[in-house]
């Protein structure tokens, strides 16, 4: 961990965003606008059965009667949603000939954001779901995992393969009806990733989805559904990134995780959209929901996150606690430099009797940011000897940027014990003084102190994941002092 | 000569604090500057080390032959500039190794040296370990993090030791001080004392000079060092107090 921590420290020199760059390919699109005659364009793309149109058709009508959220503590511009492109797929020119290799340009790509898609060249067992726009371009190790029964490959592709498991739990954990921006993706979604783990398997390896926002004026709506069936265990890992360009984007996916009795699933994002540049323009608009249902007892769900990027980020992965005994876990670094806003947090729902659930977060806010920490605790009626512990921690650079803090804690059952705790710090001049009194530069004192308050949630992350993420805390608040 | 101060004029905000500092410290000497509270002796200290907050209005200050001044308080450092604070900063979650690392390396790029191994770094850091007499589960915990004021001061002179400075600047390092802890931190910078090196001992009481001996004792009183004698001025200090200088400054 030291020798990485140094590593990175000494590579990162410059504060540019490193993924901006745009891949120059032909892709098939929709027109922009959404309507009915688009939903049933993207339906017929993917050759979906009725039910699956149905369910899209539902939920537009449904988001057409809905109003865009307004209690977030973010300034939201108005979105045009009819200026949007829906469905983007980029052209693949080797697709043809039956086999699974991807257009060298694609493959390119996802080679400069240092996601190879050929499993030799993977160094660490990953198994990775590359998806580009609305399409899922690749899955990896797919083979190896089908041997111990692990499914896991794009959602369209589950669509076709495995549609019964897919309609079991499609919408199962967050229906279309369950707020604005889950209504709209649940009518427009196009790909993602699917992942079932069989009972009694523990995956031999951390699955991943890699998402990649290139083409202009899209948005990308993708949805992943997770089953973990009775005694299984999977890690699982997704990554973003987008080209700069001037203006946003907006992204808006669905996370749906369902863990049955005595299954484990660890989820751990590392968020680097495109932030926008210096003065706030452009970026991604990333609108996301993501839940977590322990439907078994002595079931576990574990959120990990470290959000750097994204203009505006709206994202609460929530756990809804409904077997006895079962487990959630939030663990959360979100930071927002120059006019980022962050309003994020989680939700953890206890229903069954001793469930016990656990937040960290840590806000660091630099520049003229907003970082806001939003959470909900909520004790049902039957969730006897329930237990929560929840700590939020703001961490300030500079004095123009804010860290807010909104708790909720509902509790409807006396044995329930709810504690929270949270602090607020800035980084001293002190400190950074300390740190260059022993000849350490300011930029990296920043890294070297941000990383030690966000240790406690990096240390959460796999391995090769907790070092880009280390790298990533001090390259977005680079220059951001001083 | 490692340090030449020339008619240092320093204050912080509107308050001027120096008032023409002169100084010279050659190498291999050891100077002690003592004084009341509210001298001046820590803003010498900061000015020295390049923190902001102090501004400098008038005067030069020649390291090494180079101007300090231009320099930003890493690259002193890395010239081998080393500040003991009086009050040294907790950073939660920075693990002493981590930190140490951090530093250690950067002075070794600046005299274009690779940095060093993991191992080759935790083997200096045991050998420092030793050498300063410091409780070793030290090196595990957070920069300066629930140290005891001792556990502190003595980190100071670990660091110290693993920065093998050219010109150590401890400010105040034995207020606050048992006389147990007194003795490993003077022990520590005594063991540390090379003939190329130099030091500033920066005291309000005579105690600590018992174990570190000064070539030079000067008296800073309001902004100007007002006597600078032998070491026997450290004894006459504690014996008399400071209102005799005050006195003789007052009727000159």
């Amino acid at each position: 961990m030291e020798d990485n921590q140094d590593k990175l420290l000494n590579e990162v020199t410059s504060g540019d965003y490193k993924y901006g760059f745009y891949t120059d390919i032909d892709s098939e699109q929709a027109p922009k606008g959404l309507n009915e005659d688009i939903i049933r364009l993207i339906s017929s793309k993917k050759e979906e059965p009725e039910w699956l149109l149905e369910f899209r058709l539902n939920a537009f009508r449904y988001w057409r009667t809905q109003k865009m959220p307004g209690w977030a503590n973010l300034k939201i511009p108005d979105i045009n949603f009819q200026d949007i492109i829906y469905y983007s797929a980029p052209k693949q020119k080797s697709k043809s000939n039956g086999s699974d290799d991807i257009d060298p340009e694609l493959k390119k790509t996802f080679d400069k954001l240092g996601i190879p898609l050929e499993e030799q060249k993977h160094l660490s067992g990953v198994a990775v779901d590359a998806v580009m726009d609305s399409v899922s371009v690749k899955t990896t190790f797919k083979e190896t995992l089908a041997e111990v029964g692990v499914i896991f490959c794009s959602f369209s592709e589950a669509v076709k393969e495995y549609p019964d498991l897919v309609k079991r739990y499609l919408g199962s954990v967050v229906p279309y009806r369950d707020n604005y921006f889950a209504a709209l993706n649940s009518a427009v979604f196009s790909d993602g990733s699917f992942c079932y783990i069989p009972k009694g398997v523990r995956c031999p390896m951390e699955l991943s989805t890699y998402f990649r926002i290139n083409a202009a004026n899209t948005g990308q709506f993708e949805r992943t559904l997770l089953v973990a069936d009775e005694e299984s265990y999977v890690s699982y890992l997704e990554g973003c990134t987008a080209p700069i360009r001037d203006e946003n984007q907006l992204h808006a996916a669905i996370v749906e995780i369902v863990a049955e009795k005595n299954a484990e699933v660890k989820y751990s994002t590392v968020q680097n959209w495109y932030p926008g540049d210096k003065n706030g323009n452009g970026g991604i608009f990333n609108f996301v929901t993501k839940r977590g249902m322990c439907k078994g007892e002595n079931s576990k769900i574990s959120w990990t996150q470290v959000e750097t990027g994204s203009a505006i980020t709206w994202k609460y992965p929530s756990c809804v606690l409904k077997g006895d005994n079962s487990v959630g876990e939030f663990f959360s670094v979100a930071v927002t430099n120059n006019y980022q806003q962050a309003d994020t947090g989680t939700k953890m729902i206890h229903l069954g009797k001793n469930t016990k659930s656990t937040v960290v977060s840590k806000g660091i806010s630099a520049g003229h940011s907003q970082n806001s920490y939003r959470g909900l605790v909520r004790m049902s009626r039957n969730a006897a000897g329930a237990r929560n512990f929840s700590q939020c921690d703001s961490l300030l650079l500079g004095d123009k940027c804010g860290a807010h803090t909104f708790p909720y804690i509902e509790t409807d059952n006396k044995t329930a014990i709810v504690e929270h705790e949270a602090t607020t710090s800035k980084i001293g001049e002190d400190q950074i003084f300390y740190c260059n009194q022993r000849g350490i530069n300011t930029d990296d004192a920043i890294g070297l102190i941000v990383n030690g308050y966000a240790r406690e949630i990096i240390n959460k992350l796999p391995m090769e994941f907790a070092v880009e993420a280390q790298k990533l805390l001090q390259i977005s608040l680079e220059g951001s002092v001083g | 000569m490692i340090l030449k101060i020339n008619n240092l004029h320093a204050g912080i905000g509107e308050k001027t604090i120096l008032k023409g500092i002169n100084l010279e410290v050659r190498t291999g000497e050891v100077h002690a500057i003592m004084g009341p509270n509210g001298s001046g002796k820590s803003t010498l200290a900061s000015v020295l080390a390049g923190r902001e907050t102090v501004t400098v209005t008038e005067g030069e200050i020649f390291y090494n032959g180079k101007n300090l001044l231009e320099m930003s308080p890493e690259e002193r450092s890395k010239e081998g500039l080393f500040l003991g604070f009086q009050y040294p900063i907790e950073i939660p979650g920075v693990s002493m190794v981590a930190f140490m690392k951090a530093a250690v390396n950067e002075h070794r790029k600046y005299r274009g040296l690779e940095p060093l191994s993991a191992s080759d770094f935790l083997k200096l850091m045991r050998e420092k370990k030793e050498l300063v007499g410091i409780d070793s589960k030290l090196a595990n915990r957070s920069v300066n993090e629930g140290f005891s004021g001792g556990e502190k001061k003595k980190n100071e002179i670990f660091q110290m030791a693993m920065l093998e400075p050219k010109l150590s600047i401890l400010d105040e390092t034995d207020s606050g001080l048992d006389i147990d802890a007194l003795r490993i931190v003077a022990n520590g910078v005594n063991k540390l004392k090379r003939p190329d090196s130099s030091s500033i001992v920066i005291t309000h009481y005579q105690r600590l000079l018992d174990y570190i001996v000064p070539d030079i004792v000067h008296v800073l009183y309001d902004g100007r060092i007002v006597k600078t004698s032998g070491k026997e001025l450290a004894l006459e200090l504690e014996e008399k107090g400071y209102n005799w200088i005050q006195k003789e400054v007052n009727q000159n």
